[in-house]
């Protein structure tokens, strides 16, 4: 099962290496990991997902909780919250593919940002299903280039 | 008032009360060792790097406080590892300061450069680069609280050359905040009332009691809580010495070469209370075997990582073992677990503990001696191996902080460093080293620093000629192949040992004895507890195949105890 995790950390040098150090001593396996400044500068706020049974998942917050630069840790698997993930595409398009392409474009609301004879850049923002769904519609056209930014979770209310 | 950063890590020092400071100078460390020179504390000077770190861990496991430590950048940090490691596995408090090149060069490959905090990461509970003079005094006083404060453990703080001359205004805080770090201390009442429940209700209870108890300086809490409910206590190698030894609840050690019914006690009982242990696989066992017949498995310790790791508890206590403790007597019954009891003993007198005890220079009779003569009074260090588990098994420690081995990382090397570092924190008391001939190789360079700073330990070889733990695996399973662990010679005409330890101890100014007869141990002992001005090498010559049992084989369950070679 995959969970999100959303850490407050103290935002200077060396607190990504604790974290990646953290996960690869004891054998977890990170999906995904977005780092940013929040409204303090001070504080950075990490978003992590990984793999694993929710054993695994508490080791892996107490852990989290236990290094002296992590501020404070959120699971969200129990709390309503909305993830985003951003994907820039580039997919093959000639003139006789691309009206073909932009009505999927234009159904998943993602956006056209380059354009040449051969290729489209498409960015969408969603979550990972959309994303997903989105990029298995563009495969048949031939996808040249894929990036990810990763997951970013916050909870509602 | 304006500083200079050698001026501020001397400032922060006396104002953290260090009285000792183990370690080695070098190129970038040489602004520190300037002010050092005349310092208000006693800087030992250590032969190895490793040694400074041991000796400043035997200093605070000893007495509470905690050990400093200095090594120059590259070599000297790196030197250190070991000795970081082992005090994170065993959660004791130590501060190691370290040279970098100055902040220019970083990253540049310079001359003994190495990244420290890089290094020492994985083996530290924090560490810190300091960058900027502002933040000098700050990382200083946060690494003593970090390095104390709830499960305590070794912190590293790498100060480039150029910060070291840089001046700033010196800043003292009060106390430590650190935003991100606040260690839970009080246990909550809700959790502490269930387990006083739980206590009530149970059959067949057994306290199974880890170091913590002796970090958090809870033995006497402890007592009472067992005394008032007649619970039946057994201890890991760490806690040894947490629970007076004469005590008819104290069951001794558990785990690979614990006791047997001690292992019988765990796999039994309905109710589990560990306190300030970590469920280690050397005590468990098999995991999926482990105590089959426990309805509940209490855990009180500081560190929530540490709860239901293993082991999954039913009751988690997070917080101070001293304080959960108090409270816990408070609300458990007076009660007497007879029939409990009995079963204990009647398995006491099913496999009875002991040895071989004929003419030969047994080792385990060694241990028993030291015991008897110095009372269970003296500190003693081991090194790791045999004779590691033949001290747990016969040195019966009275008080605790006076069985100091390195349990969780397991150090060969560690021993003797760390009967220096109790011996300097306890010069009235008699230290004593109990070590393997292989062992103390590993650090015997020191006996240069035990022997020009007059420290006088005893350090007790168990010299069988061999690495004797892991010939005994290799005699028990892989069919006595003796790969790789003999320490003599063949070329001789008997097998000769090396080196000659009675030469090695002469060389070094030390007293060096040779004791081959059981009927000598005694005497040599109680020669060596009265020498006061150097250390002491006895090298008892004893059996070479002599096995550790109790044994519970790797990846066996606790009650799948072997007790022979048969």
């Amino acid at each position: 099962m995959r969970h999100t995790l959303s850490a407050l950390v103290e935002n200077k040098s060396g607190v990504l290496a604790r974290i990646s150090t953290l996960f690869a001593a004891r054998g977890y396996n990170i999906d995904t990991l977005t780092v940013g400044e929040t409204d303090d500068p001070s504080v950075s706020r990490m978003t992590i997902t990984v793999r694993g049974d929710t054993k695994i998942l508490e080791q892996i917050e107490k852990q989290l909780n236990k290094l002296i630069d992590v501020i404070k840790v959120f699971e969200y698997s129990q709390t309503k919250h909305i993830e985003r993930d951003l994907a820039l595409i580039k997919v093959k398009a000639d003139k006789n593919n691309r009206s073909e392409i932009l009505q999927i474009v234009d159904i998943f609301r993602a956006d056209i940002i380059d354009l040449s004879h051969e290729t489209l850049m498409i960015e969408i923002t969603g979550d990972e299903e959309k994303i997903e769904a989105f990029v298995g519609m563009l495969r048949p056209f031939g996808i040249k280039e894929l990036v990810r930014t990763g997951i970013v979770a916050m909870a509602r209310g | 008032m304006i500083k200079t950063g050698t001026e501020i890590f001397i400032e922060c020092l006396k104002k953290e009360n260090v009285e000792l400071m183990f370690g080695i100078p070098g190129g970038q460390v040489l602004p520190l060792f300037d002010k050092i020179y005349d310092a208000p504390f006693k800087f030992i000077l250590t032969r190895h790097e490793q040694g400074a770190a041991h000796m400043a861990d035997g200093y605070a496991r000893s007495t509470g406080k905690t050990g400093v430590c200095l090594a120059t950048s590259g070599p000297g940090a790196a030197n250190l590892v070991t000795g970081l490691a082992t005090a994170n596995m065993d959660s004791i408090p130590l501060v190691a300061f370290t040279g970098q090149v100055p902040t220019s060069l970083i990253g540049n490959d310079a001359f003994q450069e190495a990244d420290t905090t890089g290094i020492t990461r994985p083996v530290t509970k924090h560490n810190y680069l300091v960058k900027d003079i502002n933040f000098l005094s700050e990382a200083i006083q946060n690494s003593f609280y970090i390095a104390s404060s709830g499960r305590p453990g070794p912190v590293l703080i790498d100060i480039p050359a150029d910060i070291q001359k840089a001046s700033t205004e010196f800043v003292w805080k009060e106390k430590p905040d650190i935003r991100s770090y606040k260690p839970n201390l009080k246990g909550h009442p809700v959790q502490i009332k269930k387990l006083a429940e739980a206590i009530n209700a149970a059959e067949r209870p057994v306290l199974y009691v880890g170091g913590g108890v002796i970090i958090a300086n809870a033995s006497a809490e402890l007592l009472e809580l067992a005394m008032k409910a007649e619970l039946p206590v057994t201890t890991t190698l760490m806690a040894i010495g947490s629970f007076p030894p004469d005590n008819a609840l104290n069951m001794g050690m558990l785990g690979m070469h614990g006791m047997y019914w001690a292992n019988m006690a765990m796999q039994n009982a309905d109710l589990i209370i560990a306190v300030g242990s970590r469920f280690d696989d050397r005590c468990t066992g098999k995991l999926s075997d482990f105590a089959p017949k426990a309805k509940i498995i209490a855990h009180i310790d500081v560190d929530p990582t540490s709860i239901s790791k293993n082991v999954a508890a039913h009751i988690p206590v997070v917080g101070d073992a001293k304080n959960i403790l108090t409270e816990l007597v408070k609300h458990v019954n007076k009660k007497k677990h007879t029939q409990w009891i009995k079963q204990i003993n009647n398995w006491r007198r099913e496999k009875p503990f002991g040895y071989e005890n004929d003419s030969k220079l047994r080792p385990q009779y060694v241990i028993e001696k030291i015991s008897e003569i110095t009372g269970g009074e003296a500190i003693v260090t081991t090194e790791v191996g045999q004779h590691q588990m033949w001290a747990a098994q016969f040195y019966k420690a009275k008080y605790p902080r006076h069985f100091i081995s390195s349990g969780g990382l397991g150090t060969m090397g560690y021993g003797f460093p760390a009967a220096i570092g109790a011996k300097l924190g306890n010069p009235k008391k008699p230290v004593i080293c109990i070590s393997g001939d292989g062992s103390l190789q590993m650090n015997i360079q020191e006996l240069a620093t035990a022997s020009i700073n007059k420290v006088n330990v005893i350090v007790c070889i168990l010299n069988n000629g061999h690495l004797g733990m892991v010939r005994q695996w290799q005699q028990m399973f892989y069919k006595r192949r003796y790969s790789a662990v003999e320490l003599f010679t063949h070329e001789a005409k008997r097998c000769q040992p090396i080196p000659d330890f009675v030469k090695v101890a002469q060389a070094y100014g030390a007293e060096g004895m040779r004791v081959t007869r059981k009927t000598d141990v005694s005497h040599a002992i109680e020669k060596a507890l009265k020498i006061k001005d150097k250390p002491i090498i006895i090298d008892f010559i004893v059996e070479q195949e002599e096995n550790v049992f109790p044994m519970v084989p790797a990846g066996a369950a606790l009650h799948e105890i072997v007790t022979s070679l048969a």
